[in-house]
């Protein structure tokens, strides 16, 4: 089976091109201007630009045991309808994937879904409980991409210390959810003007810098890697700078939602706009922007966390935490990162396909002949209005709803394979 | 009139808006005062209470002043409640919606509940306090008395005192006093002033408790709960007492016939002496009273809103 995708702007890692590009099966099998080919379908992506297809290193979804939240199927198309042909989800289900038998089922749903690729991520602790470590090992060589007890912190200091330590002469990724839960105390939005004047209770900035600063300098100490995720306040940005100037292995990733939107989306109780770590100040969505454009910031993921209707539609100290962003993602890094002149294209695809795969060890090297047609295009001219309603993913639950962005997704290859758009 | 179907706060109110219902609460007021306390401004209409948090003042005056203008009223008692069997919020408020009646007030110990729900129900909702939020009928007593003793509210220095960080008296008192023109100086342990307080319109946060008290026109203390202490905001009830509490001294530094005010219950010698309390300064007894008049305006000023 050939396809081509015929007068398409081709961003790469390192530049934007107008070519065509010849995929045989599943794989890239020519790039060039003009090719004449006869292919069985041929896609016309004049004026549209043809990405590597992302791959978002944090999503939650919530199968096995919150099937009402998203389920593997549900997550994994909207990843697709995102141009996510990768993604990597969280271990926080029920039961937590700290065992190859939950990690199986998640491997076989995903293939049963037949949609973006699926990595797993399993906990670094037995249940997340922060008390025994996970079997590492045996989990990676079944398919675990990644180490995470994200939705919390490693309890305490030392077992993140004997997690590094464990996995280090294996160079197994280990991804930490930043957060000093005696901080955060209770809090439920960023502390600041807004907590004040809506009356609830604020989450400070050093409950997630003290642990940044934690998992760095046991890092720096063990001379091990560390990822630090979903970095929402300035003084993050700065101590992981400061750390990789002193040659720590540390690498970051942050989130579509902190770099465009602060703390004033929670006005009127939006629930919407909850989410951990909470959304800040303008100070900090610039020191984000600054530390992805400098470097420091090395990855854009979603931390896509679908909800039921029920678990946001309630008080706001009461509704969960998280953002449905899979659907988003793309139209809001590119609205508010390339369209203000931040970044270009190809380092948008960096931040939003290498980076992540680099930090996950998945070998991926973008659009280029011989490399796997995992492959988006995209419409970024296109400004259209989000409604939520419109979401495929079960979680409806996003602050962007009804808000203008730019650049639409038209069709994603996963495999050679279109698993969203592309009826023309 | 007021154009609005609930009152959740004086964030969202307008001047004009805290204005009506002063000036309506005044002449409720008479009402109060005279015998037999009788009216018919609410006559036919119904109103539900619905509180999660105890009240003595806050409850009883919500059913004397639909009693007073000739109105009727449940009061759901959520701890014998089928609350108390896990129905919802939102589910209980339908509920209780579903029994038609004008008016619903609501008071829950989270910030939001009453702005959360109040779209679901046809009822006009009236806060009664939402956690750390707001708690705008207090607010409007506490300006109603000041209002009756000064005339005017626009240029008055008022004090608030104490835990403003927990504090939903003290936020709607900073927004309706504010948009009146008052000024308002705030003073408490550092551990429990929220961050972002002196961002908030008319405030002018103070070094002392002198700094603070000194040429107001009223001293407003707040309850100091109890478990501030044993989560270690602050290190004991005596020390508060002694660096953050109004005794007769510190009064002293106010204007001369300066109001005392605490929205109730006092801790006494805690943040008010026990002197003070009694003291001919303290309006605190007048704050209850004018508490009726308040919000038999809300409620008037709310239904007529609806009926038109």
């Amino acid at each position: 089976m050939l396809t081509l995708i015929k007068n398409g702007n081709v961003v790469t890692f390192d530049k934007v091109e107008k070519a065509d590009i010849l995929i045989e099966n599943d794989v890239i099998k020519q790039i060039g201007k003009d090719i004449n080919a006869k292919a069985d379908k041929v896609i016309d992506a004049s004026g549209k630009h043809v990405f590597a297809g992302f791959v978002d290193m944090h999503v939650h979804l919530r199968e096995p045991g919150f099937e009402s939240k998203e389920t593997i199927q549900s997550g994994a198309y909207a990843g697709v309808k995102g141009g996510f042909t990768g993604i990597a989800c969280m271990p926080n289900t029920n039961p937590v994937c700290d065992n190859k038998f939950v990690l199986r089922y998640i491997i076989d749903k995903a293939k049963e879904a037949g949609l973006a690729k699926v990595y797993p991520i399993c906990s670094i602790t037995k249940g997340e409980e922060g008390e025994l470590l996970s079997d590492m090992l045996t989990l990676a060589d079944n398919g675990a991409v990644a180490f995470s007890d994200d939705g919390k912190p490693v309890k305490t200091s030392q077992m993140m210390r004997l997690a590094l330590e464990y996995s280090k002469a294996y160079d197994l990724p280990i991804l930490c959810h930043c957060e000093d839960m005696a901080l955060t105390n209770g809090g439920v939005v960023h502390e600041g003007y807004n907590a004040n004047i809506w009356g609830l209770k604020g989450i400070c900035r050093a409950s997630e810098e003290v642990a940044v600063a934690r998992e760095i300098i046991i890092a720096e100490e063990l001379g091990a890697k560390v990822h630090i995720c979903h970095v929402s306040s300035k003084g993050s940005v700065r101590i992981i700078r400061d750390a990789k100037k002193r040659g720590v292995k540390v690498t970051a990733e942050t989130c579509p939602h902190y770099v465009s939107l602060t703390d004033d989306e929670i006005a009127n109780f939006n629930t919407f706009a909850k989410v951990n770590p909470p959304l800040r100040e303008e100070e900090d969505v610039k020191a984000i922007i600054e530390g992805l454009v400098d470097g420091t910031i090395d990855c854009l993921a979603t931390d896509h966390a679908p909800h039921a209707s029920w678990d946001k539609e309630c008080e706001f100290d009461s509704a969960a935490f998280g953002i449905s962003g899979l659907e988003t993602a793309f139209a809001v890094n590119y609205t508010y990162l390339v369209k203000t002149g931040k970044i270009d294209l190809p380092k948008l695809s960096r931040l939003m396909t290498k980076n992540p795969c680099e930090v996950l060890k998945i070998k991926n090297n973008g659009i280029a002949v011989g490399e796997k047609a995992d492959i988006t295009v995209i419409g970024l001219d296109k400004e259209f209005t989000v409604d939520r309603n419109a979401f495929v993913s079960k979680g409806k639950n996003t602050p962007f709803d009804k808000k203008k962005l730019c650049g639409e997704v038209i069709c994603t290859f996963v495999d050679g394979k279109i698993c969203f758009g592309g009826k023309q | 009139m007021l154009k609005q179907k609930d009152l959740l706060g004086l964030k969202d109110l307008s001047k004009e808006n805290i204005e009506l219902i002063l000036s309506t609460a005044d002449e409720m007021r008479k009402v109060v005062d005279s015998s037999p306390k009788k009216c018919d401004l609410f006559k036919g209409g119904s109103m539900a209470t619905l509180f999660y948090e105890n009240s003595t003042r806050t409850k009883s005056s919500f059913e004397l002043a639909c009693s007073y203008m000739g109105g009727v009223y449940t009061s759901l008692n959520v701890a014998t409640s089928s609350v108390n069997k896990g129905e919802s919020i939102l589910d209980t408020l339908k509920t209780i919606d579903s029994f038609d009646t004008d008016i619903i007030v609501i008071r829950h110990s989270k910030s939001g509940v009453p702005h959360v729900f109040a779209p679901y129900v046809k009822a006009s909702i009236i806060n009664a306090g939402d956690g750390t939020n707001e708690h705008p009928t207090q607010a409007l007593l506490d300006m109603l008395t000041m209002k009756r003793a000064y005339g005017k509210i626009e240029g008055l220095t008022v004090a608030i005192l104490g835990d403003i960080k927990h504090s939903r008296v003290a936020r709607s008192n900073i927004w309706g006093l504010s948009k009146l023109g008052a000024e308002i100086k705030i003073f408490g342990p550092e551990t429990l002033l929220p961050k972002g307080i002196e961002k908030m319109p008319g405030v002018k946060m103070c070094g002392s408790l002198k700094e603070a008290v000194s040429g107001c026109d009223a001293v407003m203390g707040l309850r100091l709960q109890l478990e501030r202490m044993t989560k270690g905001l602050i290190p004991s009830m005596g020390e508060f007492a002694k660096k953050f509490g109004v005794n007769e001294e510190v009064l002293s530094w106010a204007k001369k016939d300066a109001l005392l005010l605490h929205p109730g219950p006092v801790n006494r010698n805690v943040e008010l002496s026990y002197t003070v309390v009694d003291g001919d300064q303290s309006f605190i007894n007048e704050q209850v009273t004018n508490g009726v008049a308040v919000r038999m305006a809300a409620m008037y000023l709310l239904n007529q809103a609806k009926r038109s």
